[in-house]
């Protein structure tokens, strides 16, 4: 080991150079031989009846090679796109699953829903043609309000889900939170909408595939944080290609936040067609198309109550919660507010008692699923929102009574009553150096300053807790996940000394290239110069469930500890047997073996050729090669919890929010990369500061048209939007995995929400404002301070 | 985008006549706005004639009493030019103000105020400055020139040469811009010149506009005190997801004050 690449080492990430020199390859680079390119019709409507698809037309256009509708898909018994989490509601059945055809045969159920896919000898003829298709739609009201998505008498989006009612679900026992409320000194009680954004990972959704008509094999390229997932989907469930026909390759891929988690129309009927078209078939997304099809996220109408009693401590909390499903279900979307999200309630207090009511609704809008932090930052803006107006109400300080209901540092593991078992943790701590970094004491001093300057100051907490590191496969199944959450990892030396780790997860922005280096480097005493990290590839990697939940390094990164084990003990016997020496004597230190006590020594890459030159080699006794994998299953969730504390100024004639400080603190257990966590912590904070002050998906309530479908409405936060953020970190090492690590992908985006909206709410106070809605944009803003006044008038 | 013919001619006279006669072309300028409206295949010019070849129409020149900006000129090298910086800095602080770097380094005066975007910058200093439009064949005072949404007094093939801005005694142009496209979602330019006060609003409404009851009382007395209570009506204002016509009524009347303590400065 050295200690420049080690654990705990800033390295520069290694793939940067290709990313910054603008060699990455990404789907849309590929150069295929015959290639022809896709381009969908998408439904102008919101919801409607298709009468008729004339491509007659369009057939007779220079450069057309085919076109497909969904009577195509339908005649080929293509499968629909499936959820692969079956979520039971309260009476126990499994929720409305309506189908999610390929392609809209009969109905179009939001604006962007697939109607036909042309395909072409080049991208402009595609789109030629797609014009020249005449579609007969009779328009049908939609469905788009979320708050009304439930009303009797709204629009149905789909037959097999009446009243739009996808499940009606519940954690907790009702009766005892409302005793517990009965005897409450405090109720404190908000109504919020966690608004809805749309991911706008940098690079679009793509997807190429190309079929061997020699062997049968179709290799589909594809934008995927999860190939091996997306094969299995495709092949179990959509296609009916056998896995081992079906190669799925996602490289280099310039961004996801979840969004590129999910089995998607195109990238499936794009693979569909390439055996039918007998040629390559590219697609890569315009902006527009990302805007409109690319699952969203959040999108929760929410009422909650808290009850305290008379000194401030938590009895109950009560929450109810309608959220977004879309038109169709999305992968994972049934679970995003269940089991991500009203287990998280507990949050980092001892309240012993929580009920939480779950409606999922249908509406006419894209569908809705994971999203960076995915059902955790909601609950976190539930509960982080309402103890800082408990701490209000009760003109308490909100650090103070965040540390009375802390969980203490004693109590874990500590079991919720919302399901999960906190592994470990220590919050006070937390809070007190995020107090002390952020100048907390000095806060009043600098809003007086502010005022005088004509600003009204505020600051905000949010202390979050998050499950991640997805996760134990029992437990996951238990709940209805159709998919094991273990992670692979394979380790393969070459003769030469350098070594190859392969590993299931998936980099799309994380820097997995250098961090899964620095533990090899770490363990094994390999210069990152002589590591590779291969990811993203059936054909090469061993089957793994790709990146999100914060998971790559907590369960990838075990899986390749694991696997390291198995070299080192293998080394061990090699080396014993070079140095004739008895195994239990060998020890491995800094990338040799050793036998105590004499100077006998070999080195690891000694072992590695011996093992693929095996002319002094223990036969008998262990295979040739050096070549190890492993698999991980988590025992838990990872537990990775913080304060945020951000500091706002508000223009109070204008409305306009200024973020002036912000400060993060995290316990993400042991750290591999300080860099790489400081860009993810700065990352989430950014897009978290997005949500809470910027970024809008917004639809006409009448008409389901999207109206920020562009960066003309859709406001995405800039680099003078945010301050620069102060970190600081507290270490409580997860217990049960070998790198003592949680996760830090998501926590940034989990916690700022609350943390600005907050502070907001603690700058308007002095007005009389009790509410603003998230995002607080400048109009917002200013219609609550003005609202009343103006409609007056 | 579609198929179209394109022409790069070097001189203005080349470029009117490769225009004249054909319904369906199009001159571009910096092309700030064309070009994303081919790409989405909202246009279907038969030919684009670039003007960017034609060295005659760049430059920004002091001609007495006033600056002369070329209708090609860049935003960039407005922004950055010692003339305008020195006689109006208050247009050169808008033209820095305008889009993002690319933007400035692309779009032109010229082409701004022919395509009289409800949302763009320049109209308010063209107004507020009362700036004279010259083009091909003749000339066009600024109350004359901006006729409403997307609408100006030029004719077909008639193309911005110059703009020529008479030197302010005081001015200031106040942006707040469009948290998502950072266009101006109400800009007020500002203007003690010569001739006058003058008060120009733009984003706010279809198309920019002054505020006259604003400009009486500035030529009286040149505060912010002085306008504080002067409101515009909310009637007809832009309305959108990001501001409704009430909150643009109520940021005209916080941008021309502020504008006009930035004037004072």
């Amino acid at each position: 080991m050295t200690a420049a690449t080690g654990i705990g080492a800033r390295v520069l990430r290694t793939e940067d150079k290709r990313f910054l020199t603008g060699t990455g390859r990404y789907v849309d680079d590929l150069p295929l031989a015959r290639a022809t390119y896709a381009h969908f019709v998408r439904s102008p409507h919101a919801h409607a009846k298709i009468k008729s698809i004339d491509t007659s037309a369009a057939r007779a256009m220079p450069g057309v090679v085919a076109i497909f509708t969904g009577k195509d898909i339908a005649d080929a018994k293509v499968g629909g796109l499936i959820c692969g989490w079956v979520v039971k509601d309260k009476h126990g059945q499994p929720h409305k699953a309506p189908p999610h055809p390929v392609m809209a045969a009969d109905t179009v159920r939001y604006v962007g829903d697939t109607v036909a896919m042309v395909v072409a000898n080049s991208h402009d003829e595609a789109k030629d043609a797609a014009e020249a298709i005449k579609v007969d739609y009779d328009a049908k009201p939609a469905n788009v309000d979320l708050a009304k998505a439930l009303d009797k008498g709204a629009p149905e989006v789909h037959p097999e889900a009446p009243g739009n009612l996808i499940y009606d679900w519940e954690i907790g026992v009702k009766a005892d939170v409302d005793a517990a409320f009965a005897k409450a000194a405090h109720v404190t009680k908000i109504d919020i909408v966690n608004n809805r954004l749309i991911p706008n990972a940098m690079e679009p959704r793509a997807a190429a595939a190309e079929y061997d008509k020699g062997t049968g094999n179709y290799t589909l390229w594809s934008t995927s944080q999860n190939p091996h997932v997306l094969r299995l989907i495709l092949s179990a469930f959509v296609l009916g290609i056998p896995e081992h026909k079906l190669r799925v390759i996602a490289p280099d891929v310039g961004g996801g936040f979840g969004s590129k988690i999910f089995c998607y129309n195109e990238e499936t009927m794009v693979t569909w067609a390439a055996s039918r078209v007998g040629r390559p078939i590219k697609w890569t997304a315009e902006r527009s198309e990302s805007f409109q099809t690319d699952a969203h996220g959040r999108d929760h109408v929410t009422h909650a109550e808290l009850a305290l009693d008379k000194d401030g401590k938590f009895l109950a909390l009560k929450v109810e919660t309608i959220a977004n499903m879309g038109a169709y279900l999305s992968t994972f979307s049934t679970a995003v507010p269940t089991y991500l999200y009203a287990t998280l309630l507990a949050g980092q207090y001892t309240t012993p008692l929580i009920y939480a009511n779950v409606k999922a609704a249908l509406t006419n809008t894209a569908p809705v699923d994971a999203y960076r932090g995915a059902g955790r930052p909601e609950a976190t803006y539930v509960i982080e929102s309402i103890v800082s107006k408990a701490a209000k109400e009760l003109k308490m300080d909100p650090a103070d009574l965040r540390r009375k209901n802390f969980i203490p540092s004693t109590a874990f593991p500590y079991q919720t009553p919302v399901a999960l078992q906190y592994d470990s943790g220590n919050y006070p701590p937390i809070i007190d150096e995020a107090i002390k970094i952020a100048d907390y004491k000095g806060f009043e001093a600098r809003r007086a300053e502010a005022k005088s300057r004509g600003k009204l100051r505020g600051i905000g907490f949010s202390s979050y807790i998050e499950a991640c590191g997805l996760a134990p496969s029992q437990v996951i199944g238990q709940l209805g996940g159709g998919v094991g959450q273990w992670e692979s990892a394979q380790l393969k030396f070459n003769p030469t000394g350098n070594i190859q780790i392969l590993t299931g997860a998936h980099s799309h922005g994380q820097g997995h290239e250098t961090t899964f280096a620095q533990l090899i480097s770490d363990k094994l005493g390999v210069p990152m110069d002589q590591i590779e990290v291969v990811h993203g590839d059936t054909a090469t990697t061993p089957f793994g469930m790709g990146s999100y939940g914060s998971r790559s390094l907590a369960v990838g990164g075990s899986a390749i500890m694991k696997a390291a084990d198995k070299i080192i003990a293998k080394g061990k016997k090699i080396a014993a047997h070079l140095m004739e020496a008895s195994v239990a004597d060998v020890v491995f230190e800094n990338g040799t073996f050793k036998v105590a006590g004499t100077d006998k020594a070999v080195p690891l890459g000694q072992a590695v050729f011996a093992a693929y030159v095996p002319h002094n080699y223990p036969l008998a006794e262990i295979e040739p090669g050096m070549d190890e994998n492993a698999f991980y299953d988590p025992a838990n969730f990872v537990y990775p919890a913080g304060t945020q504390i951000c500091e706002v100024e508000i223009d109070p004639e204008t409305g306009v929010v200024e973020v002036v400080n912000h400060t993060a603190v995290d316990d993400f257990g042991n750290i591999i990369n300080p860099m790489i966590v400081e860009g993810q912590v700065h990352g989430g904070i950014v897009q978290g500061v997005g949500q809470a002050l910027l970024e809008n998906a917004v639809y006409d309530k009448e008409t389901g048209q999207l109206i920020s479908g562009s960066y003309m409405d859709y406001t995405m936060p800039r680099a003078d939007d945010v301050p620069s953020f102060k970190l600081g970190y507290k270490v409580t090492p997860c217990p049960h995995n070998p790198l003592g690590v949680k996760g830090c992908g998501e926590a940034g985006a989990i916690a700022a929400p609350a943390a600005v909206m907050n502070a907001v709410h603690d700058a308007l106070a002095p007005l009389g404002v009790s509410h603003v809605p998230m995002p607080a944009t400048p109009l917002n803003v200013w219609q609550a301070i003005h609202g009343a006044r103006a409609a007056a008038e | 985008m579609y198929d179209f013919h394109y022409h790069r001619p070097k001189t203005l006279a080349d470029a009117v006549n490769l225009l004249k006669g054909k319904d369906e072309a199009r001159p571009m300028s910096g092309g700030m706005t064309l070009i994303p409206t081919l790409k989405q295949r909202l246009a279907r010019p038969s030919d684009v004639v670039d003007l960017g070849g034609i060295k005659e129409l760049a430059g920004i020149k002091v001609e007495g009493n006033n600056v002369v900006i070329g209708g090609m000129t860049r935003h960039a090298d407005v922004a950055s030019s010692a003339d305008v910086k020195s006689a109006i800095p208050a247009l050169a602080y808008l033209a820095e103000h305008i889009g993002d770097p690319q933007v400035r380094n692309r779009g032109t005066i010229g082409g701004s105020i022919a395509n009289n975007d409800p949302a763009a910058d320049y109209p308010g200093a063209v107004v507020g400055l009362n700036a004279t439009v010259t083009t091909n064949t003749g000339k066009h005072t600024a109350d004359s020139f901006f006729k409403g949404l997307f609408e100006t007094a030029l004719s077909d093939g008639e193309l911005v040469t110059s703009v020529s801005f008479p030197k302010a005694e005081k001015a200031a142009y106040m942006k707040f811009p469009n948290p998502a496209s950072r266009y101006a979602m109400v800009g007020v330019f500002v203007a003690k010149t010569a001739g006058g006060v003058r008060v120009a609003v733009t984003g706010a409404g279809p198309c920019v506009f002054r505020v006259k009851a604003m400009e009486d009382a500035l030529a009286k007395n040149f505060s912010s005190d002085a306008i504080k209570d002067i409101k515009v009506p909310a009637d007809g204002l832009n309305s959108d997801i990001h501001a409704s016509a009430e909150y643009r009524a109520h940021l005209v009347n916080v941008m021309a004050r502020r504008a006009v303590d930035a004037a004072n400065k």
